[in-house]
């Protein structure tokens, strides 16, 4: 078997040196009741890589790819062009197939990587630190809510309307747990971010307010007098971002003065995956950085004088303070760390404002487009590369017709809010740089054909 | 003043009803480079035996606990910014807070100097 | 003619440190430095050719970025220059073996890899309408069925987004069941005091207290201790078979029926999975959930510290806690995916979700190719040979190292040594540090804690037994070197991009971000 370097004859000369006749005498402490005699039944054996090839390509040719019919889905993952240089140096043996680095003299490849992405994500975000990843968006989230809960000692977190909704579950999930009382409300269908209300719901007992921005209708909006309520209260403003791209034209939470901004980094080297591995984004400020979670590269220099990089604030993480750590998060999503600062250094600044404005033009040309047919408004004001429509249905069975018709036309509302009537009618489209002026009229005249 | 030691290398000079907590130069030893204390707060109350404040060293954070109760008032700020106080004068400039005592009487539980040297010879 | 398994060794002069020359560059031949982005970019370089921007009205609600951002940009050749380089200062599996005890550093197949890269898996959004991924869900539920099968299990939650992640799932399936029987009063897990960190996190974070039990002489779990304390206040057992000594649990059975019998429910890490899969079902030990790290047992690679996978096999008691969203397969073969909107009338007593979409997807089609690739009987032989090489380096190292538990009987996956007999005031740690220079990453160092100074060697089936031979000879000499107190190991590593790098100073005054030098002014 080609993953199976010893021989049998590799096999009994090593029997031989441990002084046993079988390996099964190297089971011995296993019981006789739990000892499979054999392959398990019923599985199929070992096969050829090309074998397996022909197995995985028919599952995968079962799935209609984002990239060969007319695109438009976002909440949460994005569709950009990712340069082949990326693919090429996260398929580097010594990126791949590298450990966490804990021997930091063999790992400094990863662990400068490490320090260049923290620094680039802290830029991007805004915020005086980052750590080297998390998870993802939806778990970084969470994570920022526990680690107000920790600066604060309080257990009220206000969750905006306009938080995905995937990312308001997995908060309620783990809110259970850690007794945090969450303030949630779906969103309404209209261009308010929400600012106002927010602020109106600040107390003495907040310990943060969660917003997303853009939201997951797309919607932006100056958060900076939020941030002011929130530190009159002494509550932290924590910033989501799901479409990092964004930031190369919007202002940046942590300009805002946002407390901590966390995000998800797959739109940038990561690609859509349908769902994972992603890449978790987290930032602060300062004072916080020993309540962050997730691991921390610092600089350092060696014997010889030289600078060099380390894990560091290790003693915050599960392995050292066991009950009493920060979280119980083992890893981060380092290779995709790698992917996403990889594309940004191919980028740099001036190609990450000119993508965005790429982005951002494109989405409003289409907006015009599709507010122009009949039975659909734009909801949104001001938006990035996402925008909400209304149409005089429900949208989720326009979306399914449109499959039939070749094109992936956005996410129905009614697909994430099932059973809430006054948002069945949403649809929240994306457009990229990867979005053609053919793929938009597509979708402009099969959607006139759906809703006529 | 009377310095008096726990069996977790704790120790506390008393005067008056006036407590300086810090850890034992054995201990500072057994922990290697110290990178940060995390003292307590000004008003906290302290039960005896409870953790008062946290030493970390790279790899390890070990807890401290405090020798006796009452009621923190100072936390030693120095430390904040030179952790390394606690290496170079753990007995002395490397206290960790400071507490008024609520139950002197828990200090007749506690070694003195001399028995607590006898204590670690032993370790 | 005979070939000299341990190389070519070159005679160097006394003083060869002090006849290296300088270099202008401060590379040496191939040992090249590199610098940060921050330092070699610039904000207007850009390594990419984009369009041209659209004619049209900005629509930000005046939001617009103003301020410079700070984000350098090369272009391709020295973008590619830059990571290249910097590949090359890290140790990695495709380079040599990668002896870290329950980390399973073996091979990670290029097949993985491609198979995840075929559009079709990679260019799917997660929210497509269920009738256009039908393939992406056929591979999660064909991963699932292997998993369930070859665990012994009921079901597996797929979504958890590592080990940990997925260790927290598990103790909240089982929290959710005591709840629903009206045993949630219990308040205590019991933890061997040799378990990973993760385990009492994990546990303290579900809100309950953790209770040590400890190891007795021969390194497993002192089990009249645990049935002693098995009380209707016990929520849960957390147990690691094979242990983190690396030596199986034998009792487990006998552990697990007295968990059950007493109403709680015994979760089991995962982690050492490699050395029994296909030999042994867990399932058939008594257990209610155990993480599998697909990046460990299943070849999905590590990546410098993730992505990993954590899917977690469920007993019958526990599968109808487990998180959302899962996939289902209709009869017709039509899969469907339970979200919170299906989960319902259906799926009522689920604790929630975990995590945004589905889980690691692209660890799901690189394990799965694997699994494939492997089939059942080479699965069973991938425990097998793990077994026997870490079986190898004990008895080869035995005489050397001491090994705590080396008399009373094989070991499994890994092999467990101490530092206890070497010169005064050296340690495991000069003897990793010494593995560096014989070009091997160190074992895994002073874990578990129940051992002094503890050296897991853990070598997996990827390697050959020439290899193993190189490894044990290394290892032999750097012991011996440390037994003997030999001085330049205080120093070790001499070879390395980097000497030892002082943490104290990282963790005293952390840098985590660039920040532009500040240029002195020339005093006057």
């Amino acid at each position: 078997m080609r993953y199976l370097p010893l021989t049998d004859t590799d096999r009994q000369a090593m029997l031989a040196t441990i002084g046993a006749a079988t390996i099964d005498d190297l089971f011995v402490d296993v019981p006789e009741a739990a000892r499979l005699s054999g392959p398990i039944a019923g599985l199929p054996m070992h096969a050829s890589e090309m074998a397996v090839e022909r197995h995985m390509s028919a599952l995968a040719a079962k799935n209609v790819s984002a990239g060969s019919v007319p695109f438009f889905l976002g909440c949460g993952a994005y569709k950009h062009h990712v340069p082949a240089s990326v693919d090429h140096v996260i398929q580097r043996g010594e990126f791949l197939t590298a450990y966490t680095p804990y021997q930091p003299e063999i790992a400094q490849g990863t662990l400068q990587v490490m320090f260049e992405f923290q620094t680039q994500v802290a830029r991007l975000l805004g915020t005086d630190v980052a750590n080297a990843s998390m998870y993802d968006g939806s778990t970084a989230c969470w994570e920022a809510i526990g680690m107000a809960r920790r600066i604060t000692k309080r257990a009220k977190a206000i969750l905006s309307p306009g938080l995905h909704p995937h990312y308001v579950s997995v908060a309620k999930t783990m809110a259970k747990y850690t007794g945090d009382t969450l303030d949630t409300a779906a969103p309404t269908l209209d261009q308010d971010f929400g600012i106002d209300t927010l602020i109106a719901k600040i107390d003495s007992e907040t310990s943060c307010v969660v917003v997303q921005y853009p939201d997951i209708l797309g919607r932006i909006a100056d958060l900076s007098a939020l941030a002011d309520a929130c530190h009159t209260h002494k509550a932290l403003l924590i910033a989501v971002v799901t479409e990092p791209v964004a930031l190369g034209a919007i202002r940046s939470p942590g300009e805002m003065d946002a407390d901590i901004v966390v995000g998800e980094g797959q739109s940038l080297g990561v690609g859509l995956q349908f769902g994972g591995p992603y890449v978790g984004l987290f930032g602060c400020k300062d004072k916080y950085v020993r309540q962050m979670p997730g691991r921390l590269c610092g600089e350092t220099v060696d014997a010889d004088g030289k600078r060099g990089f380390v894990l560091t604030l290790s003693t915050r993480e599960q392995h050292i303070r066991r009950e009493k750590a920060t979280s119980n998060i083992c890893t981060s999503s380092v290779l995709c760390a790698l992917a996403m600062s990889a594309h940004m250094t191919l980028l740099g600044e001036a190609g990450l404002r000119r993508l965005a404005e790429i982005n951002h033009l494109g989405a409003v040309a289409a907006a015009d487009r599709l507010a122009q047919l009949p039975g659909v408004e734009l909801v949104n004001g001001a938006f990035f590369n996402e925008f909400t429509l209304k149409l005089n249905t429900e949208a989720r069975p326009v979306v399914r017709a449109l499959v039939d018709r070749g094109i992936l036309a956005g996410v129905s509302l009614g697909r994430l809010y099932p059973g809430d009537g006054a948002l069945a009618n949403g649809l929240v489209v994306a457009v990229t740089e990867t979005t053609t002026e053919d793929d938009v009229e597509a979708l402009a005249q099969a959607l006139a054909e759906e809703l006529a | 003043m009377s310095r008096y030691f726990t069996q977790d290398h704790e120790w506390v000079d008393v005067e008056g009803d006036i407590g300086t907590v810090g850890i034992s130069e054995f201990a500072q030893g057994q922990l290697g480079d110290i990178v940060f204390v995390d003292v307590p707060e000004a008003g906290k109350t302290l039960t005896k035996g409870s953790d008062a404040a946290v030493v970390e060293s790279v790899k390890a954070a070990s807890d401290v606990y405090a020798p006796v109760s009452g009621t923190v008032t100072e936390g030693n700020a120095a430390l904040a910014d030179s952790p390394a106080l606690v290496n170079e004068d753990a007995e002395g400039e490397g206290w960790f807070f400071k507490l008024t005592l609520s139950d002197p009487s828990e200090l007749s539980g506690l070694m003195d100097e001399a028995a607590y040297k006898a204590f670690v010879a032993k370790q | 003619m005979s070939i000299n398994p341990a190389g070519w060794r070159p005679e160097r002069p006394e003083t060869a440190a002090d006849a290296a020359p300088a270099t202008f560059t401060g590379n040496r031949a191939l040992m090249l430095e590199e610098p940060l982005i921050f330092e070699t970019g610039s904000t207007e370089t850009t390594g990419v050719d984009l369009a041209d921007v659209p004619i049209g009205t900005s629509r930000l609600g005046g939001l617009e970025r103003a301020r410079p951002i700070g984000l350098p940009g090369l272009s391709e050749p020295e973008t590619m220059r830059h990571y290249t380089r910097l590949s090359r200062q890290n140790y990695a599996i495709d380079l040599g073996l990668f002896p870290l005890g329950s980390c399973t550093m073996k091979h990670n197949p290029r097949l993985n890899e491609k198979m995840a890269r075929l559009p079709g898996f990679a260019d799917v959004h997660p929210l497509q309408p269920v009738d256009t991924v039908q393939g992406a869900f056929g591979v999660i539920h064909e991963l699932a069925e292997w998993l369930i099968t070859l665990t012994g299990m009921h079901s597996v939650a797929m979504s958890p987004k590592a080990g940990a992640h997925g260790e927290l799932c598990g103790i909240l399936a089982i929290k959710a069941a005591l709840d629903a029987a009206g045993e949630g009063h219990r308040k205590i897990i019991l933890v061997p005091e040799s378990a990973h960190g993760t385990n009492p996190a994990t546990a303290a974070f579900a809100g309950y207290t953790v209770e040590n039990i400890p190891a007795n002489e021969d390194g497993r779990i002192d089990t009249a201790a645990l049935l002693a304390r098995l009380a209707p206040d016990v929520a849960a057992v957390m147990i690691t078979n094979p242990n983190t000594c690396g030596l199986f649990e034998r009792d487990m059975k006998t552990i697990s029926d007295a968990v059950h019998a007493v109403g709680g429910f015994v979760y089991c890490d995962g982690a050492n999975f490699n050395a029994i899969v296909g030999k042994v079902r867990p399932g058939d030990l008594g257990i209610d959930a155990m993480h599998i790290n697909l990046h460990k047992t299943f070849s999905t690679p590590h990546g410098g510290g993730g992505p990993g996978s954590g899917p977690v096999v469920l007993s019958e008691a526990l599968s109808p806690f487990a998180p959302l969203p899962f996939v289902a397969r209709h009869a017709d073969g039509r899969f469907e995916l339970i979200e919170e909107e299906s989960a319902g009338d259906d799926h009522p007593h689920s604790f929630g979700r975990m995590v945004a979409f589905h889980g690691q997807m692209g660890m799901f089609t690189r394990a799965l190719t694997y699994i494939l690739s492997h089939g059942a009987d080479g699965l069973r032989q991938v425990a097998e040979d793990a077994v026997l090489n870490a079986n190898y380096i004990l008895r080869s190292l035995e005489g050397t190292l001491h090994a705590p538990f080396a008399k009373a009987g094989p070991c499994m996956h890994e092999a467990l040594f101490s530092d206890d007999d070497m010169a005064e005031g050296f340690s495991t740690l000069d003897v990793a540090k010494g593995l560096i220079d014989e070009g091997f990453h160190p074992m895994t160092v002073y874990f578990p804690l129940v051992v002094h100074g503890a050296m897991l060697i853990e070598p997996t089936e990827t390697e050959s037994k020439a290899g193993i031979d190189q490894f044990i000879g290394a290892l032999r000499s750097v012991a011996e070197r440390a037994k003997a107190g030999d001085a330049s190991l205080k120093t070790a590593p001499h070879f390395a991009p980097r000497s030892r790098l002082d943490e104290t100073q990282a963790a005293r005054r952390p840098v985590l971000v660039w920040r532009e030098p500040v240029l002195a002014q020339a005093a006057e």
